[in-house]
């Protein structure tokens, strides 16, 4: 009774931008689409909020037909749209009383449910949205959402553009507002933020690439996977590019990810590659791959 | 040892009202750098960074960039620095060639240097099939690229990007810091803002700004041990979060 | 019923916090009336004017003798027959003819009754209305004065006739023209741009999603703007009546009601706009020469629908400013009750039903 979507495809003039993607979101559950900018997660959201008709497949949200119960849909969920829908000339208490009305509902009978998250915001009610900074913003926006109780949350991309504190405070919500049972599909184009959902779907040019837990995705990846780090951090990398037997490059922060075409690698060979080119301080390290560098690794 | 400082900040203050956007911040950023300004939304980095780029005056303090004082000659510093920001970019209704002759022009290249840095522009990022089509058609990765490289065509001493690699996806954003790599390994300094925090580390150096004053001011690694953190993530929590 | 009244209320929110629109809003009606009302001034002096005295006896002389005393006119030549009238008017200094006809003063004594001609050149209007008026005034006061020894009074008839423009505009004239632009412009404009406003923030994709019916939404949005536009129109009729003077002739009740309903016609169109524009900029520019420009010019608010070209005069018919502005100058001007602008109404109520179909069937519960 969450979410379902069964062979789903959407284009637009020229674009495909959904391309037969099916997937089960649990009641309760906190689902992830995880993926950049235009690889489908927004028309996925508007077909799943009945804003847009699929071309093709079916979609039901807690049980309802995205096509036939709209209605219905649109009286049971929250919605959240990629770009913060608020009304920046109105304060936030007045933008939270304007949702509530249209919702049939008032502030105090649902207070309970955003009261942890709108008591952040609170001493700055008589402030226009506007004026608000992008975490406090988000904060107002997912109040908005919320206050009707809706049994399904949909977030697109609710942390773009919002600094890592801010981001870190909207998770940590998140995950008190799944304990209400309330289902949450979210985006972002954050992998790290991946690990902090029960399941993700990473998806890419509108086709999901791999669905499974965040421990279970980074299985996926098919080869071991190194630090290697140097005095020389640009250096480094055009050396282990022009490497024969290299099999991924990455930077990964303060380290390069460095993954090997053969079976039988051993760090020495690299070792002595990279001393013998003229980099000093060199380690070369195991370690687990990532979220990112499996989806890095699934796009190719 | 000034001449070896690109961009030379003291006490720079921005006030609205109030309101102390900017607060008596103080750095320098050396020839051919990676600096990373970081810093929580409403921090005060934009206010900062537009003060530096020459488009907003400083309220008080001394600010030099590429050998130009932000009072006196605004104009100058614009003519020295590359601009990028997520949010303006490109014309998207204009073609990949237009938006490159367009630029080429303002920053008065002549006809046959824009000619020239075009083909050499476009056989770096490998787009000489798609000069013809208009910029808005290009996937987001490709339009970033393709404005950080417009952002360079005058080769200036400085270029300023903010936010430059929000929403791309997880390759683009590697290969477009190696153009950064690249970019600063030529020796152009790079002064980048991100929400990413594994590109802090890419930086040679990060500042933090924390409500209008820059909290801290060092190398990742220096910046980690100095807070006990294991990744620049960490740091930065621990700071915005006081 | 709350939902609504809770939509309606984050509406006027909206307009009364943007308070450069609402100036603009309230600011221009003042302006445009006032700008039309005192550019074209109601002074004249020293006009010139030609005699074409057909009787030439005492009382006529008389009658120059006192329009030229006055210093409001000035005799500027005398004519001999009517073939020179237009050639006079044509040399364009002369701006009215006065003609007296035939043994004026044996008619005024014998049958008490005497004509007096006056053609003004109205492609003026202005100054072609208050010469009329003016010489009228003359005439009066010289009947008055014959009449004070005399038993059976005389009477001079005047007939005034516009020459080049005879419908003749003027202050009162523009009235009507500038409130249905007014009308029009706050009503389809401010509409179409604060419903393309929600589609370009976002927002309008939560207001689908919520429960609201789409229905609820346009007539949300739309009700604000009805209040506005009254009060427009109202703050528009008490200056004509006030600072120019203006009389309402008919009834101020069906003035009200043919205001409402010119409104909602303008409303429906306004809803239209936005439901084909994705941005505000694009409802803007398609309200501004999609409609205030046919309003402005084919309207018969400035060039008299008369003397169109014909394909225009017919083109004329579609738009509505046409027939409020009928409407108007029938009810301040004329006097006229619905009797005779009946057939006006209906085809307002026409168009308005027409819009409002439209819009519906265009009106997207979905994003394309």
């Amino acid at each position: 009774m969450g979410i379902s979507v069964k062979h789903i495809s959407k284009s637009y003039k020229k674009v495909n931008a959904l391309k037969g993607i099916s997937f089960e979101v649990k009641p309760g559950e906190l689902f992830g689409l995880i993926g950049p900018d235009g690889a489908g997660k927004t028309t996925l959201f508007r077909i799943l909020t009945t804003l847009l008709f699929a071309d093709q497949g079916t979609a039901s949200v807690s049980g309802y037909d995205v096509v036939k119960d709209y209605k219905s849909i649109r009286n049971s969920v929250g919605y959240m749209p990629g770009r913060f829908s608020l009304y920046q000339d109105l304060t936030v208490a007045e933008n939270l009383e304007f949702f509530a009305t249209i919702f049939g509902t008032t502030v105090k009978e649902n207070y309970d449910l955003i009261k942890d998250i709108y008591i952040q915001i609170e001493p700055f009610k008589n402030r226009r949205a506007g004026k608000l900074s992008g975490g406090m913003k988000q904060k107002l926006a997912l109040s908005c959402a919320l206050i009707h109780k809706p049994k399904v949350l949909f977030l697109d991309e609710p942390t773009t553009g919002v600094d890592p504190v801010s981001r870190k405070e909207f998770w940590d919500m998140l995950k008190r507002l799944q304990q209400t049972g309330i289902t949450i599909l979210v985006s972002t184009p954050y992998m790290d933020e991946a690990a902090l959902c029960d399941r993700i779907a990473l998806i890419q040019d509108g086709k999901i690439l791999q669905i499974d837990t965040p421990q279970g995705i980074v299985k996926h990846y098919p080869k071991k996977i190194f630090n290697v780090q140097a005095d020389n951090m640009y250096e480094l990398i055009n050396l282990l590019k022009d490497y024969a037997h290299q099999y991924s490059v990455y930077p990964f922060g303060e380290f390069v990810h460095y993954s090997d075409k053969r079976a039988d690698f051993n760090t020495a060979d690299l070792q002595s590659y990279l001393t013998e080119k003229g980099l000093k301080d060199i380690a070369i390290e195991t370690t687990k791959a990532t979220i990112e560098d499996t989806f890095m690794e699934l796009a190719k | 040892m000034v001449s070896n400082n690109i961009i030379q900040v003291e006490n720079l203050t921005k006030a609205f009202g109030d309101f102390t956007a900017v607060n008596a911040i103080s750095f320098e950023v050396k020839k051919g750098e990676i600096f990373g300004f970081l810093g929580a939304n409403g921090a005060g980095k934009t206010t900062a960074m537009k003060m530096l780029i020459g488009i907003s005056r400083p309220t008080s303090g001394k600010a030099t960039v590429a050998g130009f004082d932000v009072y006196k000659n605004p104009d100058a510093i614009k003519k020295n620095i590359g601009y990028m920001s997520q949010k303006f970019a490109l014309y998207d209704d204009l073609t990949v060639k237009e938006n490159i002759t367009f630029y080429g022009g303002i920053y008065g290249l002549s006809r046959k240097q824009i000619k020239e840095k075009t083909n050499q522009l476009l056989e770096e990022l490998g787009l000489q099939k798609i000069v013809g089509e208009l910029v808005g058609s290009l996937p987001l990765g490709w339009k970033q690229k393709l404005s950080f490289s417009v952002a360079l065509l005058h080769e200036p001493k400085i270029v300023f990007l903010d936010e430059p690699t929000g929403g791309v996806d997880p390759i683009t954003r590697r290969q477009f810091w190696e153009m950064i790599y690249k970019t600063a390994h030529n020796g152009t300094t790079i002064f980048v803002t991100t929400h990413y925090m594994d590109e802090a580390e890419y930086c040679d150096r990060v500042s933090i700004m924390v409500d209008g004053k820059i909290e801290a001011l060092d190398t990742p690694k220096k910046l980690k041990e100095q807070f006990k953190a294991k990744t620049m993530n960490d740091v930065f929590l621990k700071l915005a979060r006081g | 019923m709350k939902r609504f009244i809770g939509f309606i209320k984050k509406e006027f929110y909206h307009i009364f916090r943007d308070k450069r629109s609402l100036f603009i809003l309230f600011g221009m009606p003042v302006a445009q009336i006032m700008l039309f009302g005192f550019a074209i001034t109601n002074e004249i002096n020293n006009v010139d004017i030609a005699i074409l005295d057909h009787s030439k006896d005492t009382y006529t002389q008389e009658i120059i003798n006192k329009i030229s005393a006055s210093k409001y006119f000035s005799v500027q030549q005398y004519i001999a027959n009517e073939s020179s009238i237009e050639s006079v008017f044509k040399k364009g200094k002369v701006k009215a003819v006065l003609v007296f006809e035939n043994d004026f003063s044996k008619k005024l004594i014998k049958e008490n009754l005497a004509k007096v001609q006056i053609i003004t050149d109205a492609t003026d209007p202005n100054t072609a209305q208050t010469i009329s008026n003016y010489t009228n005034a003359i005439l009066q006061n010289y009947q008055k004065e014959l009449n004070k020894n005399v038993e059976t009074p005389y009477q001079i008839i005047t007939q005034t006739h516009m020459n080049y423009n005879p419908e003749l505009k003027s202050v009162f004239m523009f009235v009507p023209g500038v409130m249905t632009i007014i009308l029009m412009l706050v009503s389809a404009m401010m509409t179409s741009i604060s419903i393309t406003r929600e589609k370009e923030l976002g927002t309008m994709e939560i207001l689908l999603v919520s429960p609201l019916k789409p229905i609820q939404v346009i007539i949300g949005k739309v009700v604000p703007y009805i209040f506005l536009s009254v009060i427009n129109a109202i703050v528009i009729v008490l200056l004509s009546i006030f600072i120019f003077k203006m009389p309402v002739q008919g009834s101020l009740f069906l003035l009200g009601i043919e205001s409402v309903l010119f409104i909602i016609t303008s409303l429906s169109l306004g809803i239209l706009i936005s439901t084909i524009s994705a941005t505000q900029q694009t409802a803007m520019m398609i309200s501004l020469m999609g409609l205030m420009l046919p309003t402005i010019l084919l309207s018969g608010f400035i060039f008299p629908i008369a003397s169109m070209p014909l394909p225009l005069q017919i083109i004329s018919n579609i738009i509505p400013a046409r027939w409020f502005i009928i409407i108007l100058k029938g009810i301040m001007l004329k006097g006229v009750g619905l009797l005779f602008i009946w057939k006006e109404t209906l085809i307002l109520i026409g168009m308005t039903l027409f819009f409002i179909g439209l819009s519906i069937k265009k009106y997207k519960i979905r994003l394309e």
